[in-house]
């Protein structure tokens, strides 16, 4: 991009509803269906092998995914050691290691940009 | 004179037999225990307003101490069958007895909490439940933990077992919110100097004074309330528990050790509310409770003609609730018997 002026302009943070990246997600949901039913009690993080060693939080990254957030979705994915804690504490019943997998097939499936990997 | 059968003598089936002796009509209550009053005597003081249980005790007491109705201990309903205009109800060895209506209030059952392993009920002893720190706080204000220890750092868990798949109950149970608030309460007036939190889901603070509830646990107790479902207890050598949950709204894995932890057992379905419904061939909803035939209109009116229901057989309801309901019942049995030409 270019920079004549010295300054740039930062990327708005606001959520774009009318502009979801779904794609994704609806991937997910399709394997899916119980991912919808998330109500972010956060069990599965408290409980995370990664997440009490690393900065992971599995329950962001999937709230990220149905705000339509992907971005950080490849870097994220690979801290997941499939241990599936998760699974035994959801109380809504979510198979979260699924999930997992799925949004792993779905990030090769479609390629999105990622920041991350681009830079 | 037409006869109404009321199955459970807590407090839904002791006023809905009142109200209808004192209509006039020849009401009988069995009840399984050797006494009256049911769950309501396991609690202490009741939300919002911190009234002594006592007080329902008393105002039930004399309810059956009028005599306006006959009272059946100890003796358990085990069949309701339909003989022509009548139900004939079976009880104990060889009671029967023939109703115009009946009336089901076999109320509910608290949740085992140790059914919720990874939370330690009965394998850590400093882990409670909400009805076993009710029976500490009637018993007196000198709240020491199982261990014999003044707590200084006390933990409420909410819904445990209560919007849990793995308990098998998705339904929330509506009640403990605010009694793991009003408990909350109770403990900083007892102990102002120990740290109480409160782990919550969601807070469901649905009742008119309930919202000021929080708000006065908040201003007053310095109760700290986290966003986060406790994911799993474990015990320290010195007894005290570990506790991990997710504080979401910082996003950050949290553990503390704390002196205490409560759990906030919900209502379920019992086993008599179970059995009644079962013989009498009555609809159940999805969570187990018994399914009035119009969740709007028609709220006491069970599947079975001439069966009505009353409390908490039909859905987790505070003591206030479940006295309307109760009352409610009372004029639906009324209003069929009197539109029935038997």
């Amino acid at each position: 991009m270019s920079n004549k002026f010295g300054f740039d302009i930062s990327p708005s943070r606001t959520i774009d509803f009318d502009k979801f990246d779904n794609q994704i997600l609806q991937y997910v949901l399709q394997h899916e269906s119980s991912f919808m039913t998330c109500m972010s009690c956060g069990g599965c993080t408290a409980t995370c092998s990664a997440g009490n060693l690393i900065d992971f939080n599995i329950r962001k990254m999937s709230l990220g995914l149905r705000r339509g957030k992907p971005e950080s979705l490849a870097a994220e994915i690979d801290k997941c050691m499939l241990c599936g804690k998760c699974i035994l504490v959801c109380p809504r019943g979510i198979n979260i290691r699924n999930v997992v997998m799925l949004i792993k097939k779905a990030l090769v499936k479609f390629n999105p940009k990622n920041d991350e990997r681009n830079n | 004179m037409k006869h109404i059968v009321t199955i459970g003598g807590g407090i839904a089936g002791i006023e809905a037999s009142d109200v209808l002796a004192e209509m006039g009509y020849k009401v009988t209550l069995v009840e399984k225990e050797k006494s009256l009053g049911g769950n309501v005597s396991k609690w202490s003081y009741l939300f919002p307003n911190m009234r002594p249980i006592g007080e329902i005790e008393d105002y039930m007491k004399s309810k059956y101490d009028s005599n306006r109705f006959t009272v059946i201990k100890n003796t358990e309903v085990n069949q309701i069958k339909r003989k022509k205009d009548k139900l004939e109800v079976s009880a104990g060895d060889e009671l029967k007895l023939i109703a115009d209506s009946v009336i089901v209030a076999t109320g509910f059952e608290v949740f085992d909490a140790k059914r919720k392993e990874e939370y330690g009920y009965k394998i850590y002893d400093n882990v409670i439940t909400s009805v076993d720190l009710e029976n500490m706080l009637k018993n007196g204000k000198n709240i020491t933990t199982p261990t014999g220890k003044i707590p200084k750092k006390i933990a409420f868990i909410h819904c445990v077992g209560s919007r849990d798949e793995k308990s098998g109950n998705h339904y929330c149970s509506k009640l403990c919110c605010v009694t793991s608030v009003k408990q909350a309460i109770e403990m900083n007036e007892i102990l102002p100097d120990a740290e109480i939190y409160c782990l919550y889901i969601d807070l469901r603070m649905y009742g008119l004074e309930f919202e000021e509830l929080y708000l006065k646990a908040q201003k007053q107790h310095n109760i700290q309330f986290i966003r986060g479902k406790l994911s799993e207890a474990a015990e320290n050598m010195d007894k005290t528990i570990l506790i991990k949950a997710e504080d979401t709204l910082s996003g950050y894995p949290i553990k503390m050790n704390v002196d205490l932890v409560v759990l906030l057992v919900g209502m379920e379905s019992g086993k008599n509310t179970q059995q009644i419904g079962k013989c009498a061939n009555l609809s159940f909803n999805s969570n187990r409770f018994l399914q009035p035939v119009d969740p709007h209109l028609a709220r006491n009116n069970s599947s079975q003609a001439g069966i009505f229901l009353a409390g908490t057989c039909s859905s987790p309801m505070s003591v206030k609730e479940t006295l309307d309901n109760a009352r409610s019942a009372a004029v639906e049995v009324h209003k069929y018997l009197m539109n029935s030409d038997h």
